[in-house]
């Protein structure tokens, strides 16, 4: 608008501060997108900050049970990884996010249901379960995603709990199943699998001494993300056999339904048994990621326990029943 | 004024902050339980979100009148390549151990592997052929064929995250979508348009 009588000579910016302007401007943008960026990256980002405010649980020392030695290399896992970082789908599909998303799971008052072909079937309250010599156990834990961890577990062999039901002689095989609540687990219906989660175990899998029944880890109670109050730990198979957060165990004659079997049947079969020679479909199964580490270990058959359980398989075909 | 040129630097200094973060969160240890698995999902979310990106420059031109987002096309597509060979490096490097010698056997074992490797490799000419002496040399029609190969990337990169997710599927349902937009925006304008034009 060049020779506009309207605009007074005095009103017209100088050039100096119209630049300096224009610099202010320009930096105010770059620096307020690159925040935007950042805050949107950040929100993505798995930065879980995780404290162990469990109760200290009292342990009993053990005899007579050979473990492989777990090298000094080896760990254990740092509890903020252990507790950060977890597959719990009722909660999050995310393993950063589990922690946060169940911190208000309510785990008080809490029972688990033992029955089925059992002589004497009843509800233990947690506080019996608790009562149980509390042992610890440094386990090797391979999730079936590929990696791993070292984990602390303090709990009590299931076979403690299942003899005391009094097992029928018709029965063949265990099965569990996970607490399920949508309004404690307003995220469960975007898991994309069958709730609630069950997972099974031949008999005598579960009468195996290494069979745990984990109350803790790193000396105090669980922390809900890991399966608060009370879950199974085997530690020769991938992870998603240990079953969380346990409400039922039920003695029966046939092999029980398993969640992901449910999902996806030629990706994860009954036994999943840790196996460096049969791959996931999808990913191969030889190494893996420790947590803590950068590069791959390889994966030891049965996860490093094929002294004290191979013999639970003998004859069997593992390609098959894998 | 030069506001092509800031605009660039806008648009490559926010395309680097993810870069940025992870490289300073890899060096004070706070990428999370698993860094490996962090930075490969990272990097291969941001190959499809700048896949995005690009892909939404003709619609937007069109639509919204937004002509100045051409002159950074070029810009966004190559940080989906680079990217996408930051997302391949993490799997080279780390799930093969560098053994070179490993890959073609897994690449052939699993097939989302074998999509996501394609995909990658048909952004590399794209990427060569990204100058302009290059467009010029190839001739803005040649150019332009060659470079609709990205709807197939898109639909390969896609593909290869769908089928590596164990059991929800709500992030790659969600760009899956995006890319269907994108893409069925430009069926619709070619048969709105009669005879052979641009796609």
């Amino acid at each position: 608008m060049p020779g506009d009588p309207r605009i007074k000579s005095s009103e017209i910016t100088p050039e100096a501060v119209f630049n300096s302007r224009r610099v202010f401007m320009r930096s105010s943008l770059l620096a307020g997108s690159a925040l935007a960026t950042a805050g949107v990256y950040r929100a993505f980002g798995p930065r879980p900050k995780v404290e162990n405010h469990g109760t200290v649980l009292a342990t009993v020392a053990e005899e007579g049970l050979s473990l492989p030695v777990i090298g000094a290399d080896e760990g254990p896992t740092p509890f903020e990884d252990v507790s950060g970082y977890n597959n719990y789908y009722e909660f999050s599909t995310s393993k950063g996010a589990v922690a946060r998303r169940a911190r208000d799971f309510v785990t008080r008052p809490w029972s688990v249901e033992v029955g089925g072909l059992a002589g004497k079937p009843r509800v233990f309250d947690l506080e019996e379960l608790l009562k149980f010599p509390q042992v610890e156990r440094v386990y090797r834990f391979r999730c079936v995603e590929g990696w791993s961890m070292i984990i602390p577990w303090v709990g009590f062999p299931l076979r403690d709990l299942l003899q005391k039901v009094e097992p029928l002689a018709a029965a063949t095989h265990v099965a569990f199943q996970t607490y399920y609540d949508l309004k404690q687990m307003p995220d469960a219906g975007d898991a994309g699998i069958e709730l609630p989660y069950v997972e099974g175990l031949r008999l005598d899998e579960a009468l195996h001494p290494l069979t745990l029944l984990a109350t803790g880890l790193y000396g105090k109670t669980l922390p809900n993300q890991n399966g608060a109050p009370i879950r199974l730990v085997v530690p020769w198979k991938y992870g998603f056999k240990s079953i969380k957060s346990v409400v039922k165990i039920t003695l029966t004659d046939r092999q029980p339904p398993t969640t992901w079997n449910i999902a996806a049947p030629d990706e994860y079969g009954f036994y999943s048994n840790v196996n460096p020679d049969v791959d996931h479909p999808r990913w191969s199964q030889a190494r893996e990621q420790r947590i803590g580490e950068i590069t791959k270990r390889p994966t030891l058959p049965f996860n490093g326990y094929a002294e004290q359980v191979a013999g639970l398989y003998k004859g069997m075909d593992l390609r098959v029943k894998f | 004024m030069n506001d092509a040129k800031f605009q660039r630097q806008v648009i490559s200094l926010n395309a680097l902050i993810p870069a940025l973060l992870m490289a300073w969160d890899w060096n004070r240890g706070r990428l999370g339980a698993n860094p490996v698995e962090f930075v490969t999902r990272a990097t291969g979310v941001l190959c499809l979100v700048f896949l995005a990106l690009t892909l939404m420059v003709t619609p937007l031109r069109k639509l919204a009148g937004w002509n100045w987002l051409l002159k950074h096309r070029r810009i966004l597509g190559l940080f989906a390549f680079w990217y996408g060979l930051a997302h391949l490096l993490t799997y080279v490097v780390f799930d093969r151990g560098l053994k070179l010698a490993t890959i073609p056997g897994d690449v052939g074992q699993r097939p989302f592997i074998a999509v996501g490797m394609i995909s990658f490799l048909l952004m590399v000419p794209l990427a060569v052929t990204s100058t302009n002496a290059m467009i010029k040399r190839l001739g803005g029609q040649r150019w332009a064929r060659l470079h609709r190969l990205t709807y197939l990337i898109a639909v390969g990169g896609v593909a290869h995250y769908w089928m590596i997710v164990k059991s929800d599927l709500r992030w790659p349902v969600f760009f899956a979508g995006i890319f269907a937009v994108l893409l069925g925006y430009r069926v619709v304008a070619k048969l709105a348009k009669p005879g052979p034009g641009p796609g």
